[in-house]
């Protein structure tokens, strides 16, 4: 194994491991701190890919601040460990076990069609290449229109928050 | 030994290396720190260890290993433990990628002075700058008490509002610069007359910014509100004994030191000299000496600052931060934009 395959292995074991925590967890805090290690473990592998400028910016943008917005408003309203929910039916859990056998053939499926070929050579995701690609004309339109998107559901929240009763 | 082999030991001696300064810097700057407020406060400090009391952190090191450690019974014992080991893995992250100075002649080769010259070097900082956060959020949870919870969500929110400004300053030096990568911009930096083409003067305003929201983003006086001992009993770190709490403090100080050591590179020519004759000395580039010079400058300036300034109100903080620094920040970044693209 290749020093390049053990880090990757390590990697993807931890955003794995620390996926199912985030999952399995009952104390809401401790759900949110295994998202990061997952959210960094991911930022690693990008890193791996030759991809520096995106891993950065997953470690920026959701590790760094979405995360500690969550935090803040979990420490903010001092939430405790969850129960188990009573009962729940028979139905219900068997909706659930559909959904997640769905889910878990979409994943085979996609598993057993990935090619196994290496990243072509001489690929190196830089900024600039990164910057180029976002600004071009194929993508260019979609980039700012999020922009807006993401501008108008700011603006949305702040109205909603500050409307009179 | 193979050229993999190589690079490796290179590495890691350079990480050995760098972390051992950091740790002796951090050393002498609490007791600089201490000395020099003493005398901005007409008192003379610690001098009774050794000479003028140079082994005073020797001292205070010694103490703090042998100090009992207290956990609380109601903390929660894993973060508790884990909060401060975050702070200085994330503090001691930041200083891999800030360059020092230009390269050394060792041993037949050129090694820079730098552990990882990141193509997304200045992203980087910010990246580790956001979460070095969760270090101080985690340690005011951990501790279940309620100082260490209202100074830990200060703490949150005082460094999240400013990190956007810290971030949304150095775009204007790196679009000057073309680069994320952090040599690039000092040598962007380069010039026939030396300390007029430093980025303090091309991007005033951007250095202003950076000042603050830096200053803003260590916790240090007038926004050390996440640790206003007067009314939250020292904040985040009330419950911390012994080594733990010597953990969070040495964060601090790291920190402080990547902040004006970023600071040293991104704006005032990282080791270029102020005059160009001056860049070589005998013979010898002494880029090393004018990096840690600048550097110094700015741990003054921050120590100079604790022994001038009062403490900001919470909301006097709030609307500095998102009503004047990130429009300013702004401002700058258009401007620059428009010279960028028409000169």
């Amino acid at each position: 194994m290749t020093l390049e395959a053990a880090v990757f292995y390590a990697f993807a074991a931890a955003a794995l491991g620390s996926a199912l925590v985030v999952v399995g967890q009952r104390h809401p805090t401790y759900s949110a701190f295994a998202l990061i290690v997952t959210l960094c473990s991911l930022s690693a592998v990008f890193g791996l890919l030759g991809s520096p400028f995106i891993a950065v910016l997953q470690v920026v943008v959701y590790a760094g601040a979405i995360m500690v917005l969550f935090l803040f408003v979990l420490m903010l309203l001092n939430v405790k460990r969850e129960e188990p929910a009573a009962g729940g039916g028979w139905s219900l859990k068997a909706i659930a076990a559909g959904l997640g056998a769905v889910l878990a053939a979409q994943v085979g499926v996609v598993l057993v069609g990935a090619g196994r070929a290496a990243a072509p050579a001489g690929f190196h995701a830089s900024t600039r290449q990164v910057a180029r690609l976002l600004f071009s004309p194929a993508y260019l339109y979609v980039f700012e229109a999020t922009s807006v998107l993401i501008l108008a559901a700011l603006v949305g929240a702040v109205a909603l928050a500050k409307r009179e009763s | 030994m193979t050229p993999v082999q190589q690079e490796l030991l290179i590495a890691a001696v350079k990480v050995f290396v760098f972390f051992n300064v950091f740790l002796g810097l951090f050393s002498l700057m609490t007791y600089v720190e201490r000395r020099l407020l003493a005398f901005m406060q007409f008192r003379l400090g610690p001098n009774r260890v050794g000479p003028f009391g140079i082994l005073q952190p020797v001292a205070d090191g010694i103490k703090l290993f042998f100090k009992e450690e207290v956990t609380p019974a109601g903390a929660n014992k894993w973060v508790f433990v884990a909060a401060p080991a975050l702070a200085i893995v994330t503090a001691f992250l930041a200083i891999a990628v800030v360059p020092y100075g230009g390269a050394v002649h060792l041993f037949g080769r050129d090694i820079p002075l730098q552990i990882a010259d990141l193509d997304v070097g200045v992203l980087f900082i910010f990246a580790i700058s956001s979460l070095s956060v969760y270090g101080i959020v985690m340690a005011g949870w951990a501790a279940n008490n309620k100082y260490t919870l209202l100074g830990g969500l200060r703490s949150s929110a005082q460094m999240f509002s400013y990190e956007l400004s810290l971030g949304m300053s150095w775009v204007g030096a790196i679009m000057l610069a073309g680069s994320f990568r952090i040599s690039d911009i000092v040598v962007s930096q380069a010039g026939p007359f030396g300390l007029l083409h430093w980025n303090f003067l091309r991007q005033g305003l951007g250095f202003l910014v950076y000042l603050v929201a830096a200053t803003a983003e260590v916790n240090r006086t007038p926004f050390d509100l996440p640790e206003a001992e007067t009314e939250l009993v020292a904040g985040f770190h009330t419950e911390y004994s012994s080594m733990r709490f010597a953990l969070l403090q040495m964060a601090e100080y790291v920190n402080m030191m990547t902040v004006a050591a970023v600071g040293a590179d991104l704006f005032f020519g990282g080791w270029l000299a102020p005059v160009p004759a001056l860049q070589r000395v005998l013979g010898h580039d002494v880029g090393l000496l004018w990096f840690l010079l600048k550097m110094g400058a700015g741990l003054f300036f921050f120590i100079w600052l604790r022994g001038t300034l009062p403490r900001f109100r919470y909301d006097q903080l709030m609307h500095f931060g998102w009503k004047v620094l990130v429009p300013l920040a702004t401002l700058n970044i258009l401007a620059t934009a428009a010279w960028v693209a028409f000169r």
